[in-house]
């Protein structure tokens, strides 16, 4: 080919070839453009030529990646000029110097404009490929109905109506609002007829796009989709130029298939037939040939066919089928094909049942996570950790930790991440789970994230069986010649809180775990010191009796650091040493960390974080959202634990300490008080993977599913013993309490979230079971449906509460009109913060709500939420769980003071007590376990008789400020369905409420009626309030009653 | 989508740019020089898909030259991979024989050949046929 007819342009290119090394090149560039800038500068002398020629030369001096920053101007003014050449480079440089956010863009909008309504198709078609190449969002608002126009246009060329319709795709893009769904799926309809196949590739990227956001809207298009596959399989009227390598236009099959991909099913048996016929065909008519490209081609259509299929949930056979392919697939040598298996498969496990046959496989695919290249190893591990579950988690997690010895450094995080969260997540016991973690820090250090060992920790913590098997394996790994610094630190952290318990193992003495953890303190870094101090701090407490020479060489150590130049690390010197002077206070300053409230893991929100983005939504990733099982990660494996004894240990277990010693002791705020706050951050809120299971006690209760009839037969079980005379009618309303008061239209509303939903948008959690479980945790889902995830995380301080929603906007387009509205009981003051109109695309906002509880009540606050998203406004009520629990706080109460107080209290109305029957028949511990979830602290040893449990904790409102309340409860071991409650506090409506919450909590009922008693506005004293009786002579509380 | 494609010789110089999604000039340069470096030294035996931040490039090899296309990790690889080897058989029949010089000293005419074959970061055209004749159509109009 002869040189470009610019001879400077070439001239300057050859200069450029011709330079020997970088330093010449530049001055070269340099030169060329001084020379360029002068002659813009004076541009009267300039002739259209040279304009062209100066502004190539920018754009290949541009390319070669030089700094380029001035005469845009000159650029974009070309693009006004008169002639064809000098318009053409105007348009194509343009678009290759700047993007869609410069501001001289603005001056030719209009040029562009009449470009495009102008009569000369190729000024159309320059002007329509800049704006779809850089076209931004006021391109968009001023250009779109114009390119509509052009699309749909009888008289436009083909050129110009393919270049029309992905123009406007990028408009769309830009701001989805330019293409009116109403007018538009008979377009599309008529446009999906286009006989030019060039045409018909562009319109239906364009189409594809269309779809990926409201399939709904253009059904009436997808027959046109099967036509034109079976048209192309059949290779039926397809022009010579639009097939390669023989195969009728792969990519517009391709895409064909994809726009299929984003309906949801195919309901119409013609099409849905005549589509499987052709998706056989593709399965079964696919042969691997000799030349690459015709190979390539024909795959890049198998293999979306198979996602077609897999979409479509085809028949069983054919199904298999597909599996059978992938397998073939993932053994070939040729190594795109098995990326694509591997890859595939993975997408597979997200939509269909197939994890048996795929487990078929595992060998194979572990072969494949030792191949030479990593975009293959990278699918084998996603696949992998996609078919993962309790069966086989032991024996790939142990290939994943064997391959981190030799994984490269670009895999190792990804790796070590993937290994933990399966062995959380299926760990057949826990002590391999602790195993498994400390080989992973042991083996890749540098790559296992803080989470990862503050998981373990948690872990360790809350599971006491777990903790001698922990600390001595953190004791053997201090045997070890070189140890990571993370290991230091987790071996530390367990020794210092459980080495006493391995005191008698040798090697294990108090002097000898400070000796061994002590070699590693010249070496570690800042962090790490400040571990070690509590752990020696820890060592010395644990030592009994004190061991002088032990204590004397800590205090050494102590003494030493206080003028260390870390703050942190001085102010644990200095306190530690203060604290351990302190003799036996030490113990109670130092005591064992209390458990930790349990949480979603970091770990697994960490995983998702690694979001994509995507020009289109993936159509798997819709489908895996629709389906509200949303089994894609782990909502129906077993908990961690898997045991139900043990999995009391993760729940949430507020210690009196945590509430009350926060803040008047600085030791507190040790490390691992830290990890809270690393876990707790209000992100994860977002997470949309709950570990339901382990924390909620609630759960027990039944789900609101149940019979009609049962709930009548409870209610006259309840009512019976309580001799309420009520009507019928209000029975029925508020059959716990039977009192008839449903004035408070906030009852009302909290009820109308359970049925009255009658908005297209359906939540895709199950909003009444998010609401319990936020009521005895503070942060997590409150709603979510397939636009917004309402997350909450909530602090309460006495009677004051503060909590945060999230709004989480799920799509690409923003949430508009957005609104919230507290309706707020009576015994509530709250204040929400300005709610924004509109959650921009994929974006989280924040929003503050303070509580201030005025009163003791069971009435629930409820939050009216309502958005707009496209057409649909959707508008939900939502209970916030701001509940009477979330004011009380445990307290530990001797036998000193609590008998006293309990006698104190002996007065009709503030110590009320009710025999009450129906009760879920639980085990003494599962009801203290209850207590706790309320925030009742149990006080064991107050009450001699084993069938009872005497419980206490603090009301907080501001009426009441700080009460005590006591709570008793007697169990008869004959009938576990009935008990006798007591309660007592220095307040008549404290004592009915609390009492009435505790029943709710105990009674075996559906949860809709449980969960939802309007309250009334002068509470009615309980009927119940019978004189004790005393028929339980050999309990000392009942003498005292 | 198409999210950019590159066109770079083994020493890493640029022969042709064209982003369809804003990038600053910086990253620009960043994204050509990670991409050459991900690409450079990979076996030829190896896929012809890597994954790039996050998303994927499909690259292919011609010669001393990489084409390489940075697309959605949703995006069909093999389709894509085969659009890189119908582009070269267009440059190919354009310039008759095509080599790396060809590009150099006409790298206004690829730029040109590209956007009648891509635009918006999609497919437009699938003939070789329709584009060399357009082709010819704006070469009288010069």
């Amino acid at each position: 080919m002869a040189l470009s007819g610019m001879r400077g342009l070439s001239v300057f290119i050859s200069d450029i070839r011709n330079c020997h090394n970088k330093e010449q090149e530049r001055l070269r560039v340099d030169k060329e453009l001084g020379n360029i800038r002068t002659r813009f500068k004076n541009e009267k002398g300039l002739s259209p030529y040279e304009k062209k020629k100066y502004v190539w030369k920018m754009l290949y001096i541009y390319m070669l990646g030089y700094d380029v920053d001035f005469g845009h101007m000159e650029t974009v003014s070309l693009i006004s000029a008169p002639k064809y050449p000098e318009k053409q480079v105007g348009y194509i440089v343009t678009s290759c110097l700047l993007n869609e956010n410069n501001d001289f863009l603005r001056m030719v909008i209009n040029t562009v404009r009449n470009d495009i309504i102008g009569r000369n198709e190729t000024y159309q078609c320059l002007a329509l490929t800049m704006v779809g190449n850089i076209g931004g969002k006021e391109f968009s608002e001023s250009l779109a109905p114009d390119v509509q126009k052009l699309l749909i246009s009888s008289s436009c060329r083909p050129v110009v109506r393919k270049k029309a319709a992905l123009c406007l795709l990028r408009l769309y893009r830009k701001n989805p609002d330019v293409v009116n769904i109403d007018g538009w799926s008979d377009r599309m309809a008529q446009l999906l007829d286009e006989r030019d196949l060039g045409v018909l590739t562009s319109v239906m990227s364009l189409f594809v796009s269309l779809v990926s956001n409201n399939a709904e809207a253009y059904w009436n298009c997808l027959p046109k989709c099967v036509r034109i596959l079976e048209r192309m399989a059949r290779n039926q009227d397809i022009p010579q130029e639009y097939t390669y390598y023989g195969i009728p236009s792969p990519w517009l099959q391709v895409k064909t298939m994809r726009a299929l991909q984003y309906f949801p099913t195919i309901e119409d048996p013609g099409a849905r037939r005549a589509l499987f016929e052709v998706l056989q065909r593709i399965l079964m008519g696919t042969d691997v040939v000799k030349n690459v490209n015709k190979n390539n081609a024909s795959h890049a259509v198998l293999f979306e066919a198979l996602a077609l299929v897999m979409h479509l949930d085809a028949e069983k056979e054919m199904m298999s089928q597909c599996v059978a392919l992938l397998g073939k697939f993932i053994a070939v040598r040729e190594p795109n094909i098995r990326y694509l298996g591997l890859e595939n498969m993975s997408r597979m496990l997200l939509v269909t049942d197939v994890q048996d046959i795929i487990k078929r496989h595992q060998a194979q695919i572990i072969t494949s996570l030792k191949d030479p290249d990593i975009s293959i190893r990278r699918r084998a591990l996603d696949l992998l950790y996609g078919m993962c579950d309790v069966t086989n988690a032991k024996e790939i997690v142990e290939e994943l930790l064997q391959y981190l010895n030799t994984a490269e450094f670009a895999m190792r995080e990804e790796l070590s991440l993937k290994a933990a969260i399966l062995a959380e997540k299926f760990a057949p016991d826990l002590s391999w789970y602790v195993d498994v973690i400390l080989q992973l820090i042991d083996k890749a250090g540098d790559f296992v994230s803080d989470d990862i060992w503050y998981r373990v920790v948690q872990f360790v913590t809350n599971n006491e069986d777990l903790q001698p098997y922990a600390a001595a394996k953190a004791r053997e790994y201090l045997d070890k010649p070189a140890l990571h610094e993370t290991m230091v630190k987790v071996s530390a952290y367990l020794l210092g809180e459980y080495g006493h318990l391995l005191a008698r193992r040798p090697g294990c003495s108090p002097k000898e775990l400070f000796a061994i953890i002590n070699d590693k303190l010249p070496t570690v870094s800042t962090s790490t010191v400040a571990i070690l101090l509590s752990t020696y701090a820890k060592i010395l407490m644990h030592t009994q009796p004190p061991d002088v020479g032990l204590q004397q060489q800590i205090l050494t150590i102590f003494k030493k650091y206080e003028s260390y130049i870390d703050v942190e690390i001085q102010q644990r010197a200095v306190e530690y040493f203060e604290l351990s002077r302190k003799g036996a206070a030490l113990a109670d300053v130092l005591a064992e960390m209390p458990k930790f409230p349990e949480r979603e893991s970091a770990l697994l929100k960490k995983a998702e974080d690694a979001e994509v983005d995507t020009a289109e939504q993936s159509a798997i990733k819709l489908r895996s959202q629709q389906q509200t099982s949303s089994a894609i990660v782990v909502a129906d494996q077993p908990p961690v634990n898997g045991s139900v004894p043990a999995s009391n240990h993760l729940t949430l277990v507020k210690m009196p300490s945590q509430n009350i010693t926060e803040e008047s002791n600085v030791t507190y705020e040790e490390p691992p008080v830290e990890i809270p706050k690393e876990n707790g951050a209000p992100v994860e809120v977002e997470s949309k993977v709950e570990n339901i299971p382990e924390t909620n006690i609630e759960s027990k209760v039944e789900p609101p599913a149940a019979h009609p009839a049962s709930q009548a037969d409870l209610l006259a079980d309840l009512l019976g013993p309580l001799a309420i005379e009520g009507p019928p009618a209000a029975v029925e309303q508020n059959p716990v309490q039977g009192l008839e008061t449903n004035q408070s239209p906030v009852g009302d509303l909290a009820l109308a979230t359970l049925e009255d939903q009658s908005n297209s948008v359906q939540p895709i959690v199950n909003v009444e079971e998010k609401f319990h479980i936020l009521c005895s945790k503070d942060s997590g889902v409150l709603y979510e449906d397939p636009h917004i995830q309402i997350g909450l995380k909530a602090e309460w301080r006495a009677h004051h509460g503060r909590l945060v929603l999230f709004l989480g906007n799920k799509n690409t387009a923003p949430l508009l009109s957005v609104q919230a509205l507290i309706l707020p009981p009576s015994h509530l003051k709250t204040e929400l913060s300005s709610v924004p109109d509109t959650v921009p695309p994929r974006a989280q906002v924040q929003i503050p709500l303070e509580v201030v509880n005025l009163r003791a009540s069971r009435d629930v606050a409820v939050l009216d939420f309502s958005y707009t998203f496209g057409t649909s406004l959707v508008n939900v009520k939502l209970r916030l769980p701001v509940v009477l629990n979330k004011f009380l706080q445990p307290i530990t109460l001797s036998p000193e003071e609590f008998f006293p107080q309990w006698k104190a209290l002996n007065v009709q109305n503030l110590k009320v007590q009710e025999v009450v029957k129906g009760v879920k028949p639980l085990p003494l511990p599962e009801i203290a376990s209850l207590f706790m979830s309320l925030h009742l602290a149990v006080a064991p040893g107050l009450d001699n008789n084993l069938n009872n449990l005497v419980a206490c904790t603090t009301f907080f409102s501001e009426t009441t400020r700080a009460m005590l309340c006591l709570v008793r409860i007697e169990t008869d071991p004959q009938d576990r369905t009935q008990l006798r409650l007591t309660v007592a506090s220095g307040d008549q409506y404290l004592t009915f409420e609390l009492k009435e919450y505790i029943k709710e909590h105990l009674i075996d009922i559906p949860r809709v009626q449980a969960a939802s008693p309007p309250v009334p506005v002068q509470p009615q004293l309980p009927p119940a309030a019978v004189p004790a009786t005393y028929n339980d002579p050999g309990a000392m509380l009942a003498g005292l009653l | 989508m198409i999210r950019f494609i590159l066109l770079q010789n083994r020493q890493g110089k640029t022969r042709l740019a064209k982003y369809y999604v804003p990038l600053e000039d910086s990253e620009k340069h960043k994204v050509e020089y990670e991409v050459h470096r991900l690409v450079v030294n990979r076996d030829p035996k190896f896929t012809n898909f890597v994954e790039f931040r996050t998303h994927k490039v499909i690259y292919r090899r011609y010669a001393g030259l990489f084409f390489s296309m940075c697309v959605d990790i949703t995006d069909n690889e093999l389709a894509y991979l085969e659009c890189i080897h119908l582009f070269v058989e267009i440059l190919d029949h354009f310039f008759s024989n095509v080599c790396e010089l060809d590009l150099v000293f006409n790298f206004h005419k690829v730029y040109l050949i590209l956007d009648e074959f891509i635009l918006a970061g999609e497919l437009q055209e699938t003939s070789k046929r329709a584009i060399i004749e357009r082709m010819g159509e704006l070469e009288k109009l010069e």
